[in-house]
């Protein structure tokens, strides 16, 4: 189905573009000005050009050691989330009952930890894991587990890992439910008549199928995760020390805690830089693969699935349009 | 679907893994706080609903989720109302930047809230809107407004062509088109947009708390303050941590047989 070209849609973009614009660009350009500039206080600025930006990016000088090591923590503790997330979300959601009221139920009980406000998702491991009044604490501690978030470095990362995997992972099971619910019953029929194992089952027809909507979960789990805020803040506070400070907290540390704001601002453009390159790069791989299964299944048109088609990648019955 | 060996004990062992801690929680907040501190018990001995009754008594606590649901609808209709056209436009033209514009969008899903705390700060504090529910709606949209596009678009691109064009044959205007016959199409996936729009809003808790100080107060920012001022009331905080929990799930029941479809942002 190819798009007409209509100059006018404009008119019905123009409303989102403006409401965007006022709350994105507006404040954008603040923060623009500010990174040039420094304050000492009194509403007083200096002309500073481009020197928080190398400050920044110097890892001897304070802000920059800061930065980097906040930067660091960050992307490793992204990278352990997608590790965990990802492949239990796949088994949560191969694991979902076919049909019932037991679906209900899940999917409810599943969702229930995404509609939690951030900061009480943060109380709620807080109490939970303290060694007085918590039952984790309590019970690791009684194993003879020396178990401590407030004190130790580990602890207190192990409780924020597992605290957004008990947050999160639901997320990336729902999205990968709603792609395993697409798949036409005939594909499986199909399979077993090949006599396809499981694994083959799940390698040639189950993962192909889910493949978008893995995308989209492993951007949203990635983007969520590099600025996460509210949960650890609440639970560590940052610390013990620094050892859980994420960017997002060292930069409402330096922006609304010491009211630097040139130092401040500098962070926030590095920091949504580096952003909007991982979201270009994740827009452009997405879109690439509506085009192609766009072209593929042009190519084969046949909605009829042939036997041999359960050890190949199948096509999509249905193309739908790229993102765009 | 086809399913894997071990399922019902897996699913099982996660459900729990997911109710435990809220459990304890809700166990909490009937406990009174002398329990709580001095012994550990995995049921209230001495049901109390003090904690609740404080709450709903009190006005600085209750106006916190009036505060917080207020925001949280405003930026609802606003997000909705505007991603309606576009996402229509997005599913059907193609029109100058519509790509790069959708980008764009797409990337202020993305932007960190902490970048953006300051800079709200600064603005609505100067067209005087600094604590008003409006702040923070409008705030919140920077990201709802985005995914509910994404959503809508789409939902949209899933109703045939053939419908519109059908439309306008028999005469419909655009506007009478838009309301009358595409509308109650997608209302699901209205419905879903709502709940997303709903959800995001209803968990942000630094902007909110970055643009209210005292009138418009959100539940979450409440909760931070009463506990660090009057030392550690666990009970009332477990209890209050409950009632946020509520709007959340009965949301969840009226959407649920949309949940997985809306989580994949209509695009199954």
């Amino acid at each position: 189905m190819d798009k007409t070209v209509n100059q006018k849609a404009w008119f019905l973009v123009l409303p989102v573009f403006l409401v965007v614009a006022f709350s994105a660009v507006l404040p954008l350009m603040t923060v623009v000005n500010y990174s040039m500039q420094d304050t000492f206080g009194n509403n007083q600025f200096f002309w500073n050009g481009v020197g928080w930006f190398k400050e920044l990016l110097d890892p001897s000088t304070d802000l920059g050691g800061r930065f980097l090591a906040s930067l660091g923590r960050n992307l490793f503790f992204s990278l352990v989330i997608l590790a965990i997330e990802v492949p239990l979300g796949i088994v949560i959601a191969l694991s979902m009952p076919r049909q019932g009221w037991t679906v209900a139920a899940c999917l409810v009980t599943l969702a229930l930890p995404l509609l939690i406000p951030w900061n009480v998702v943060g109380t709620i491991w807080q109490i939970f894991g303290r060694p007085d009044i918590g039952l984790l604490g309590y019970v690791l501690n009684h194993i003879g587990l020396d178990y401590n978030y407030v004190s130790n470095d580990i602890d207190a990362w192990v409780t924020v890992i597992v605290m957004d995997v008990w947050h999160w992972t639901s997320l990336v099971a729902l999205l990968c439910y709603a792609g395993l619910k697409s798949i036409p019953e005939a594909y499986y029929q199909a399979a077993q008549i090949d006599g396809a194992s499981r694994w083959a089952v799940f390698k040639a027809i189950q993962l192909p199928k889910m493949n978008r909507v893995l995308l989209i979960a492993v951007l949203l789990r990635f983007m969520d995760s590099f600025m996460i805020y509210t949960e650890p803040f609440v639970v560590t506070g940052g610390g013990p020390g620094n050892s859980t400070t994420f960017v997002s907290i060292e930069l409402v540390k330096i922006a609304l805690g010491q009211f630097d704001l040139g130092k401040a601002a500098a962070l926030s453009l590095v920091y949504n830089l580096i952003i909007l390159i991982v979201c270009w790069i994740f827009y452009t791989v997405m879109t690439n693969a509506g085009v192609e299964r766009k072209v593929q299944a042009e190519k084969e048109p046949a909605a009829e699935p042939k036997p041999s088609v359960a050890l190949k990648p199948v096509p999509a019955l249905k193309p739908k349009e790229g993102v765009a | 679907m086809h399913s894997i060996p071990g399922r019902r004990l897996i699913m099982g062992l996660f459900l729990i893994f997911l109710m435990l801690p809220i459990y304890w929680l809700v166990n909490m907040s009937f406990k009174t706080n002398g329990e709580i501190i001095s012994t550990m018990t995995l049921w209230p001995h001495a049901p109390t609903l003090q904690h609740y009754r404080r709450i709903f008594t009190d006005e600085s606590w209750y106006s916190g989720y009036i505060n917080s649901l207020e925001y949280v609808v405003i930026n609802t209709i606003i997000s909705i109302s505007v991603a309606l056209p576009a996402a229509y436009a997005f599913s059907r033209y193609r029109f100058l930047g519509d790509k790069h514009l959708f980008f764009w969008l797409l990337s202020n899903r993305m932007a960190p809230a902490a970048v953006y705390a300051l800079p709200f700060f600064n603005l609505y504090s100067a067209i005087g809107l600094f604590d008003t529910p409006w702040a923070v709606a409008l705030a919140h949209c920077i990201f709802n407004v985005p995914l509910a596009v994404w959503i809508l678009e789409g939902f949209v691109s899933g109703v045939p062509r053939e419908i519109d064009e059908t439309a306008f044959l028999d005469g419909y205007s655009f506007p009478r088109f838009f309301i009358k016959i595409l509308v109650p199409l997608i209302a699901s996936g209205i419905g879903v947009a709502a709940f997303f729009c709903f959800m995001f809003s209803w968990v942000e808790l630094l902007l909110a708390r970055t643009l209210t100080s005292v009138n418009a107060k959100p539940i979450a920012a409440v909760m931070t303050r009463t506990v660090s001022a009057a030392g550690m009331d666990w009970g009332l905080l477990a209890a209050a941590g409950v009632l946020t929990i509520i709007p959340g799930a009965l949301v969840i029941w009226f959407v649920r047989n949309y949940i997985a479809r809306g989580f994949a942002l209509g695009r199954v």
